[in-house]
């Protein structure tokens, strides 16, 4: 469309202000991790890099970090193996009620996060009897990550068609050796941008966590949580908020490679 | 027909004098390739036990202990069914007030996601060249990977008490309800730029030059032309900023000072009066089952 040009200018500019509402908080963060005041004061007074070293020692963030991968590593192995199970039986079947079993995949990330939180906790603590724990957030995560590896999974699939199966198949090979060596390699790249999508939203997860922890099990977001409106902690929190928005430009960039997309297929 | 008869008959007769078995996996996968209802069965199992014994009961449980209630001296849950918790959310004028709040803020959020969204988006799918539209989709989609809470905590260093807009602005709208409004649209703005940025790429320029030469002025353009068409993408971001600003409640602790919204009312009963938690959290799921009627309504995501 043709724009007059101080329209096309006003749009630059809108650009403009929006990439800075995005960037300016993330900087912030960045800049504060250096900024020697204990209570975070703008402009910051100095430079200094006692927080990371405080930070690198600090045994709470550090073995928090550990769980929260523990946690990522074993809902990421369920969901793939779960999600990637229900995508071939709703792209490949049809079958009765083949659309609530659609919908049922959505539903835990669809329903606002504190629903999912507290049917959860309901389920284990009221009905079951539970001690909250690893093993509920792990069970938990596992459930909402299902969708991501299943949308992933599904999107390739209905890409692939099932032509290259048919003609292994037609030459002899079994279902699992089609499987092995033609489905499994095109599907690859799809399972690991789910895997690393499920991943990541397991890692950063707070909601439905608070709901499904416990006392005694502390994830990272609970440890930041936890720490960032103690006045006297802010600081680290400002170093490991640095090196989560570092470290972020990994599953970018690696997403960009495997999906095509910058989002890892969330929507 | 005969010959092939015949050789189908001759391969039947030397499979039968074979002298080696055929392998357990090829008996396995003949055995499944004439059974689809068994393979399907094979996959749909483990999956459907997950999401309906692990989620769907749990959804149940959660319904089930909204009536309930909790002994006030033990905090113990005593099953007896009645409607206390829901006469309680509908009679105190603190609990409406909550709700009403928490409406307004995910209204709002939506609202300003959506003008941020439409004149970033459309320079994405239509001004910018193909080199700076890449760029543009990736920074505009790269807070997504950044932790929630991080950004969340900048928000807090931005509006606070001699934080960045207080000392260089000079103005902060402080911790409180407009600054839950700001951080969460913030957090959300990735969810409504990509579906409304795939409604422009999928607008045709062809019909923007039409309005164009029929004499429209760009303004008439936007009003008619374009928003009509991207009304269903703004409806499908809309879903996320809606969903995902009503189920929040730790974005109002973080920046919120003393705002509450259904979320913390949910949390902060969960330990000690679950039946009631419970009742509220119902109340998040009946908005929103309400808010996507409203959509389905509007027809706009059948043409997506």
């Amino acid at each position: 469309m043709w724009l007059p040009r101080p329209l096309t200018w006003a749009l630059r500019c809108a650009v403009g202000l929006t990439l800075a509402f995005i960037y300016v908080p993330l900087l912030v963060v960045v800049l504060n991790a250096f900024n020697p005041d204990r209570v975070s004061t703008w402009p910051p007074s100095g430079f200094t890099l006692d927080w990371w070293r405080e930070a690198l020692t600090n045994q709470g963030a550090l073995d928090a970090t550990l769980v929260s991968v523990q946690v990522a590593l074993c809902a990421t192995a369920l969901a793939l193996a779960l999600g990637t199970l229900a995508s071939f039986a709703l792209q490949r079947y049809a079958f009765f009620g083949r659309d609530a079993v659609s919908l049922l995949v959505i539903l835990p990330i669809a329903l606002p996060g504190i629903v999912t939180g507290l049917s959860l906790n309901a389920a284990f603590t009221a009905m079951l009897g539970l001690d909250l724990g690893f093993l509920t957030i792990v069970v938990a995560h596992a459930t909402f990550c299902i969708v991501v590896v299943f949308n992933n999974v599904i999107a390739r699939l209905r890409r692939l068609g099932e032509t290259a199966e048919a003609a292994s198949m037609d030459l002899g090979a079994t279902r699992f050796t089609t499987f092995r060596l033609v489905t499994f390699p095109a599907l690859r790249s799809a399972l690991l941008a789910g895997g690393l999508l499920a991943f990541a939203l397991s890692f950063d997860e707070i909601i439905v966590t608070t709901f499904t922890a416990g006392a005694g099990t502390e994830t990272l977001p609970i440890w930041i949580l936890n720490n960032l409106t103690r006045p006297n902690n802010a600081p680290v929190v400002n170093v490991v908020g640095t090196c989560l928005i570092v470290f972020s430009i990994l599953p970018i960039y690696l997403s960009q490679k495997l999906s095509g997309t910058a989002s890892g297929g969330r929507f | 027909m005969d010959r092939d008869q015949g050789l189908t008959d001759s391969v039947a007769q030397t499979l039968r004098e074979a002298p080696v078995r055929t392998p357990f996996s090829r008996r396995v996968s003949a055995h499944l390739h004439r059974r689809p209802r068994l393979r399907l069965w094979a996959l749909l199992t483990a999956p459907m036990f997950w999401l309906v014994v692990v989620y769907l009961a749990s959804l149940a449980a959660l319904l089930v202990t909204a009536f309930w209630s909790t002994d006030s001296f033990t905090s113990e849950i005593v099953r007896d069914w009645n409607l206390d918790n829901y006469r309680l959310i509908y009679e105190s004028s603190v609990y409406r007030t909550i709700i009403v709040r928490t409406l307004a803020v995910a209204l709002g959020v939506t609202a300003v996601c959506t003008v941020v969204a439409i004149p970033f988006a459309y320079y994405m799918a239509k001004v910018a060249g193909p080199r700076e539209q890449k760029i543009l989709v990736v920074a505009a989609l790269m807070p997504l990977w950044v932790s929630y809470l991080i950004k969340g905590f900048s928000w807090r260093i931005l509006v606070g008490e001699n934080g960045v807009l207080d000392n260089t602005i000079g103005a902060t709208p402080g911790f409180g309800t407009a600054a839950v409004v700001l951080t969460l649209s913030y957090l959300w703005l990735p969810y409504m730029v990509l579906p409304v940025y795939a409604g422009f790429e999928r607008l045709p320029d062809s019909l923007l030059d039409a309005s164009g030469d029929l004499g429209a002025k760009p303004s008439r353009t936007f009003w008619s032309v374009v928003l009509p068409a991207i009304f269903p993408s703004v409806v499908a971001g809309s879903i996320f900023t809606f969903s995902l600003s009503m189920g929040d409640y730790i974005t109002v602790d973080i920046v919120g000072g003393s705002t509450q919204m259904l979320g913390n009312v949910v949390f902060d009963n969960q330990v000690y009066d679950l039946p009631f938690a419970a009742a509220m959290a119902t109340v998040t799921v009946a908005i929103m089952v309400v808010y996507l009627r409203l959509v389905r309504r509007t027809g706009a995501l059948e043409n997506i």
